[in-house]
């Protein structure tokens, strides 16, 4: 063994830096190798300190200001701010400093309380102890002490401090249990594995006389994937080279289970542990609503510095002569005339900027966080969403994308467990054509061996005996599956099965379980798995022993799984249990017809099929075997590709022994929620792993295909006979003459089409060999856009996820939504607009990689047509409020300046400036995106064409937006020019006189100023009040609260001489105004032509080209009374008047 | 404890969404509770703005607002205005004299009287106004020339005016009141003569206090204590340069009109909105138990003390004289605003009215099918 260690040495040094990245050496014990060996290399590693907070003490103001100025919106209000500070503007930098330093602290404050909360977590973990073994006694440590290298035990219900290499446990033969719930989500309980040269170790003294290293990749992300080797030296021996894998790391985070104590050597620690790299940033979706938003920011950015241009041109057009550039009472100061003309333009021009820069409100931003953060509890509060079995409701990961769940066009949805149960049933199984029916199905249940066997014949031919035996012995042994013995506890209520072992069963894959449970129920127990030795109760009562020797595990490429056993007589067995497509094509024997006849029909019938087939392996061929899978389990570098070599090399000549037939039932309603999916104009899509017959049962079943449905097939059969080509022409001609032919009828002939992932990658390659190959995808999107459902099989999740993309990148850019539960839904899942994971039986990754987790398929429904058409019209309005409400306030500014000699006067005092967005309009408006109810939740599940009037980003294009602007514009004009035939006179030169009060007193300009406020601040918020569909008591609160807060505010800034201004300019404005009779009718006034042309907008369109969600508003509105809304429009108009 | 650790963090990625694992931890394992609002079912009132609903409320604020804006045009109409512009732009007007021969440094003023009839009697109490044109009192640079501390009759900020006064800070001395509104302050001196028919001139009585805000006056503008002597108080200051006379000289007849609370330099500080504006000067009150008008039919004179020049900037100066009503002023536009929102609802009114005929029931007839 001389040449493995020459090779090591060769490697690592000739390989050069390359080798050195990927790979560290961990010296267990931290004792050097023996001399001969190799040279013994210190390496620095992290320690096990976990930093999960930001920021420091004293680093925290800088880091988290820059993190916050980071993002464009605040640094856009700090440059408005700076420029505030440095040049002479017309407005005080508070106005634009204060808001800003209120969201800059208060998302500082927020973001330190985190830290906090994470400081203190880490300060527990690293200080949590660890009983680390030390020459040969165990010492108890602080876990942040901890290194690359140490030996720790960890006992029974202890978390691992690091990712630790198993070495020994207190179980005998070398395993652990342990649960990675906190990791994945998974609480079963999985077994990891001791290398069977330190199992043996019992004792700390033993531990430590351990000498070895282990060589591992560099840490990585992937949970599931660890390749290293360990070298274990003994005196006078060479050394010992076993492969390590993901069975034998037990990774931070996870906890040890049924195991007394176990022995482990720390590797990565720190941040290199598994679970540390896994807690890093997914990719930002951006939804729809946000991207309009951004698009309509820069047209108002546009506006915005046309308006500073235009005005500052105007300025210096008007100011040419020097009478009205100084006129003999307002001179420059000397500073000031002296500053050359550009310069003094610019500065103006910035001024502008400044005095219009309010129309960009930084509340929005906040705003719009807020309304998404606080909106997405609704969903989590959801109880209809809430699944008793599981104990769980609806998740939410990201509240960025909550509105675009009512933008969804396409749904892909995967079929096992979510379209269908999971819940897996044996329904038969057929040994050589011949068909086996458990007797009864009593929901794995033990029944008696002789009574749940009904078909097997009680004098089987030889020959036919020998392969039934086998094929039950298959099932008994090729699974992972662990036999999990019953609590004692759990045996009470469950102990009736008198004297049998009674134990249930825990596998990753409910298939398996399905099987191994079906088999019980057929004679065959699996009884455990003891020092590598499968134990099974036959028919008979009698207990066969086989020893485990490999496992091929399964994977979703292969698509099959086998075991390699030696019986009790010391036969070597090979195994196997795959899909038919892989299995029939390395069978030599067997009744392969009849087996794959009963396959078919089972599948047309929805059944989930598997073969079943063995080889017998001679011991040269054992030996054989050994050797490469052991060679490929060795491989430090491309280990995945080495195995799968050595499986294709082993797994053939396959006997075929039979298969055997699943059932997974559909979840409950789940044909309901895609009808709804489809009547709301989703197209839905099903992409599925599994066979074409068996996923297109499903179709039918769940309503996805209906009877009248015509179904086009573009399957591997098909392009077989006749080129892709041809196919996909033939198949786009039928499709486009029906939509020639339906623009005269009115019946829309519906079709299905049905995909599967061969001609899917076919189609989608770009063939060079003809130029017009490109075209296909084209072609095939053409087909799929006039196809309602389209089911595609047999994909790998790569091609699930590249579907995904096809769609999304056709020119429509439709909103995708990707729904699934399992692992090979992940990448789907991330690639699709919206994401979203069912909690279902195949571990918690869907879940954790989506943006929205639910417990069954049937909550999309409700998640879609009811939350999705919420949050869309919320936010729909919550934007376009905002940007009207901002015309409103700063045009009449822009007006105003016509007026001063463009001289940037404000309109509005500072605190008007200052609070408009901050509290006089801000909290209506979230209040509104937050519980706005334009139609109630009944109706919107009844009626899911409802989802179509919000489709599309409906009521953010760009008509919608300008209808907005202009009646912004519109406003703004009203408040104006009302305001100035009030104060002006000149146009009225012979009899106009300036309005007055009672008491004869003039009015200067802040009073105009206020008086444009005052009407501002009531249009705004009565605006959105005639919006509100829904009013709660809570709006009645906000709305008439924000108006008398207003008007409290206005008296009391007024009523007081406040020392620390050093103006005074507002004194008793508000005061003096109220008490003008004119000032009220003119208020009055403006605010009711201000609101009259929305009111008249709306009512006609809804009388004379209503909407559907506006028949059904009417619908409802003829069950309720009509006099109370008469009486509250007189009501609101009174209220205009206090 | 690993996993509370990390949900900190795991809810740290989704920022800048300032996102919350609503969902993981206790919330799981939780039914969520079965409140109205978190439900999203309150009680709540659904109004709908159909034809039908909105009809009422247009007729109600047609009958509302016609009546309102003829009262408020009837009103206007009957109040009465007089005004006169005596710039002295033509040759022919009497203070084209002194409009020409105007400099900052005439100590010597100039008069001129402006003969103007009125047809028409002014009963009760009788506004004079003074108004200018093209004056900017709202430009910024003007606007925020001022020192309300000071004026507020803080003694530091009286020795030592404000920033934003400049370029009327100070000239050796600081400048009290400081800043370009005071240094502008309107001050030509208006005075009325009634002539009688027999030839004879009878000065009318102006009364000047009164016209500014009283809060103004009483509050927040204060002479600078200490002394009773204004002399005294603002020694240590200069004048405006414009100015004639230093502030304690406004009105030395009465103590109580002098300094910074002299009314007519209050009025002016409060700068108008647009900039043609005009200011109250004086009020002609009404004869106590005389049945006599306040301001009969006839003929009068308008004294002018022209001191104030605007032909600089092409402005113009005006003397106004009004009556008052319940509404106040002369302002025939909210009348006839009034009367056109008012007509133009009760008209949409009658459009929606046949509308929702026409079509209202079509629409119900819909959905009932």
């Amino acid at each position: 063994m001389d040449f493995s260690v020459l090779r090591n040495l060769i490697s690592r040094y000739c390989a050069g830096e390359e080798y050195w990245v990927d790979s560290r050496t961990v010296y267990i014990g931290h004792k050097e190798p023996p001399p001969a060996a190799e040279a013994y290399i210190p390496q620095r590693y992290p320690d096990n300190r976990i930093v999960s907070s930001k920021y420091t003490l004293w680093n925290f103001i800088p880091k988290n200001l820059f993190e916050q100025f980071r993002r464009i919106a605040n640094f856009y209000f700090l440059l408005i701010f700076l420029v505030q500070l440095i040049i002479d503007t017309p407005t005080s930098p508070v106005t634009s400093g204060l808001p800003l330093f209120f969201v800059i602290t208060v998302t500082a404050i927020k973001q330190g309380y985190e830290d906090w909360l994470r400081h203190k977590a880490d300060c527990s973990i690293n200080e949590c102890p660890v009983d680390m073994v030390q020459q040969g006694t165990v010492v108890r440590t602080q876990s942040s002490k901890l290194r690359v290298g140490d030996v720790v035990m960890v006992r029974e219900d202890e978390t691992f401090p690091c990712d630790l290499i198993l070495l020994s446990s207190s179980r005998g033969d070398g395993t652990c249990y342990v649960t990675t719930t906190s990791l994945d989500g998974e609480s079963s309980h999985k077994t990891y594995y001791a290398v069977p040269d330190t199992m043996a170790f019992k004792t700390e003294q033993e531990v430590d006389s351990l000498h070895a290293t282990i060589e591992c990749e560099q840490p990585q992300p992937d949970l599931y994937k660890f390749v290293g080797r360990i070298n274990i030296y003994k005196e006078r021996e060479d050394p010992i080279a076993r492969p390590l894998g993901a069975e034998n790391l037990l990774l931070r985070g996870a906890t040890l289970k049924n195991t007394g104590h176990i022995y482990a050597v720390a590797i990565y620690t720190g941040m290199d542990t598994k679970m540390a790299l896994n807690y890093q940033s997914k990719s930002q979706k951006r939804s729809a609503v946000e991207k309009s938003m951004n698009a309509f920011l820069i047209v108002y950015l546009c506006i915005l510095i046309s308006k500073a241009v235009i005005n500052t041109v105007l300025k210096y057009a008007w100011q040419w002569s020097a009478d009205r550039d100084e006129p003999w009472y307002n001179h420059r100061t000397e500073i000031d005339r002296e500053r050359h003309v550009v310069i003094r333009a610019f500065t103006d021009f910035l001024a502008f900027m400044v005095l219009f820069n309010y129309i960009i409100p930084v509340s929005m931003y906040v705003t719009v966080e807020m309304q998404k953060f606080l909106g997405s509890y609704f969903i989590a509060w959801d109880k209809d969403m809430y699944d008793e079995e599981l104990g769980v409701g609806a998740q939410v990961n990201t509240s960025d994308l909550n509105e675009e769940l009512g933008q969804v066009e396409y749904v892909f949805t995967d079929k096992t467990g979510t379209l269908t149960e999971n819940n897996m049933e044996f329904i038969e199984c057929c040994v050589d054509g011949h068909v086996y029916i458990p007797h009864a199905i009593c929901n794995g249940q033990i029944l008696s061996a002789a009574s749940s066997i009904d078909m097997i014949d009680s004098s089987p031919g030889g020959y036919r005996r020998e392969h039934e035996d086998l094929f039950f012995r298959a099932l008994c042994l090729c699974h992972t599956v662990q036999a999990k013995e019953e609590e004692t506890v759990d045996s009470i209520k469950r102990g009736i099965h008198l004297g049998k072992p009674t134990s249930f069963y825990i596998s990753s894959s409910p298939d398996e379980v399905a099987l191994v449970e079906g088999m019980k129920r057929l004679g065959y127990t699996y009884l455990r798995l003891k020092d590598s030795h499968m134990e099974i109760l036959n028919k008979d009562d009698e207990i066969e022993r086989f020893e485990l020797l490999h496992v091929l595990n399964f994977d979703s490429v292969r698509r099959r799984m086998s075991v390699i056993v030696k019986s009790s007589s010391g036969e070597y067995l090979l195994f196997c249990k795959g899909a038919d497509t892989s299995i029939f094509p390395r069978v030599v024997s067997g009744k392969v017809e009849q087996v794959r006849a009963r396959v078919e029909q089972n599948a047309v019938e929805g059944l989930r099929t598997l073969c079943v087939a063995y080889r017998s392996l001679s011991p040269a061929e054992y030996e054989e075997a050994c050797h490469q899978l052991s060679d490929a389990k060795l491989a430090l570098k491309d280990r995945e590709q080495r195995l799968a070599q050595a499986y294709d090399l082993i797994e053939r000549d396959f006997t075929l022994l039979g298969a055997t037939a699943v059932e997974d039932r559909l979840q409950e309603k789940a044909a309901d929620t895609i009808e709804s999916l489809q009547k709301a104009g989703m197209k839905v899509w099903v992409l599925t792993g599994d066979k074409m017959e068996t996923a297109a049962a499903t179709c039918y079943a769940s309503k996805l295909f209906r009877r009248s449905t015509q179904i086009l097939e573009l399957t591997k059969k098909r392009t077989e006979e006749q080129s892709l080509h041809d196919v996909l022409f033939d198949l786009s001609r039928t499709v486009l003459r029906q939509r020639s032919l339906s623009g005269l009828s009115v019946e829309c002939q519906d079709y299905g089409l049905i995909i599967d992932g061969a001609t899917l990658s076919a189609v989608l390659k770009p063939s060079p060999e003809s130029s017009g190959s490109g075209n296909y995808r084209e072609i095939f999107l053409e087909i799929c856009r006039n196809c309602s459902a389209v089911l595609c099989c047999r994909m790998a999740p790569l091609q699930k996820a590249q579907i995904v993309k096809l769609i999304k990148a056709s020119k429509e850019h439709p909103i995708t939504l990707a729904i699934g539960d399992g692992a090979n839904d992940v990448s789907m899942i991330l690639e699709a607009h919206v994401g979203i994971g069912i909690m279902g039986k195949e571990g918690r990754q869907a879940a954790r990689n989506s943006d929205y987790a639910i417990p069954k398929f049937k909550h999309l429904k409700k998640m879609l047509l009811v939350h999705g058409h919420f949050y869309y019209i919320r936010i729909a309005e919550l934007v376009q409020y905002f940007f009207y409400k901002n015309v409103c306030f700063i045009f009449p500014q822009f007006l105003y300046q016509f007026f001063c000699g463009f001289s940037q006067q404000p309109l509005y005092d500072t605190a008007y400036l200052t609070l408009y967005n901050i509290s006089f309009t801000s909290l209506p408006i979230l209040l509104y995106s937050l519980i706005e109810k334009h139609i109630s939740i009944e109706m919107l599940k009844r009626d899911p064409t409802l989802y179509k009037d919000v489709a599309k980003n409906a009521l953010l294009r760009w008509p919608v937006f300008l209808y907005w602007t202009c009646l912004g514009l519109f406003n703004a004009c009203i408040f104006f020019f009302g305001a100035y035939f009030l104060f002006d006179n000149t146009t009225f030169t012979s009899n106009g006189q300036l309005m007055t009060t009672n008491t004869q007193m003039m009015f200067g300009n802040w009073t105009f100023g206020t008086l444009v406020f005052t009407v501002l601040v009531f249009t705004v918020t009565l605006k959105l009040a005639l919006d509100t569909h829904h009013w709660t008591w809570i709006n009645h609160f906000v709305i008439w609260g924000s108006l008398l807060f207003y008007v409290i505010f206005s008296l009391l800034w007024g009523g007081i001489i406040w020392p620390f201004l050093n103006y005074q300019r507002m004194y008793y404005v508000f005061m003096q105004m109220l008490s003008s009779g004119p000032a009220w009718l003119g208020i009055i006034l403006l605010i009711a032509i201000s609101l009259l042309p929305d009111v008249v907008k709306k009512v006609l369109c809804r009388t004379l080209w209503p909407t559907a969600t506006e028949r059904a508003q009417s619908n409802r509105s003829c069950l309720t009374v009509e006099l109370s809304t008469i009486f509250v429009l007189t009501q609101s108009d009174s209220r205009l008047s206090f | 404890m690993m996993a509370s650790s990390y949900n900190a963090k795991e809810e740290d990625r989704h920022q800048p969404g300032a996102t919350g694992h609503v969902g993981s931890g206790t919330m799981t394992n939780k039914m969520p509770d079965n409140t109205a609002f978190k439900q999203q079912r309150l009680p709540a009132w659904q109004p709908i703005l159909t034809a039908g609903t909105v009809l009422p409320a247009f007729f109600v604020i047609g009958l509302l607002f016609i009546p309102i804006g003829v009262g408020l045009f009837v009103t206007s109409n009957n109040i009465k205005e007089f005004e006169i512009d005596y710039t002295g732009v033509d040759m022919s007007s009497p203070c084209y004299s002194c409009s020409q021969s105007y400099s900052w440094n005439n100590t010597k003023s100039c008069t001129c009287s402006v003969p103007f009839s009125l047809d028409q009697p002014f009963e009760s109490n009788v506004f004079m106004y003074y108004g200018l044109s093209n004056f900017y009192q709202n430009h910024r640079r003007y606007v925020k020339s001022r020192d309300d501390s000071q004026l507020n009759g803080d003694k530091t900020s009286l020795q030592s005016p404000s920033k934003e006064c400049e370029p009327y800070r100070s000239s050796d001395k600081p400048i009290a009141p400081c800043g370009a509104i005071a240094n502008s302050l309107f001050n030509d001196t208006l005075e009325l003569y009634y002539i009688d028919p027999n030839g004879s001139r009878t000065a009318i009585p102006l009364v000047k206090k009164g016209i500014a805000w009283w809060t103004d006056k009483h509050v927040k503008f204060r002479n600078p204590s200490g002394n009773n002597n204004l002399t005294v108080v603002f020694q240590g200051t200069s004048k405006p340069v414009n100015w004639r006379k230093p502030v304690f000289e406004l009105d030395p007849s009465d103590s109580d009109n002098n300094g910074f609370i002299n009314e007519d330099f209050i009025v002016w500080m409060r700068t108008a909105a647009l900039p043609t504006f005009r200011k109250l000067y004086r009020i002609i009150q009404k004869k106590p138990n005389n049945m006599t008008p306040t301001l009969p039919r006839g003929e009068y004179i308008l004294e002018v003390t022209y001191n104030y020049p605007v032909r600089s900037f092409d402005g113009r100066k005006r003397m106004i004289l009004s009556a008052i009503s319940w509404m106040g002023g002369k302002n025939p536009f909210l009348g006839i605003a009034y009367i056109t929102v008012g007509s133009v609802c009760f008209c949409l009114g009658l459009v929606l009215l046949s509308i929702h005929y026409r079509y209202g029931k079509r629409n119900s007839a819909d959905i009932s099918s």
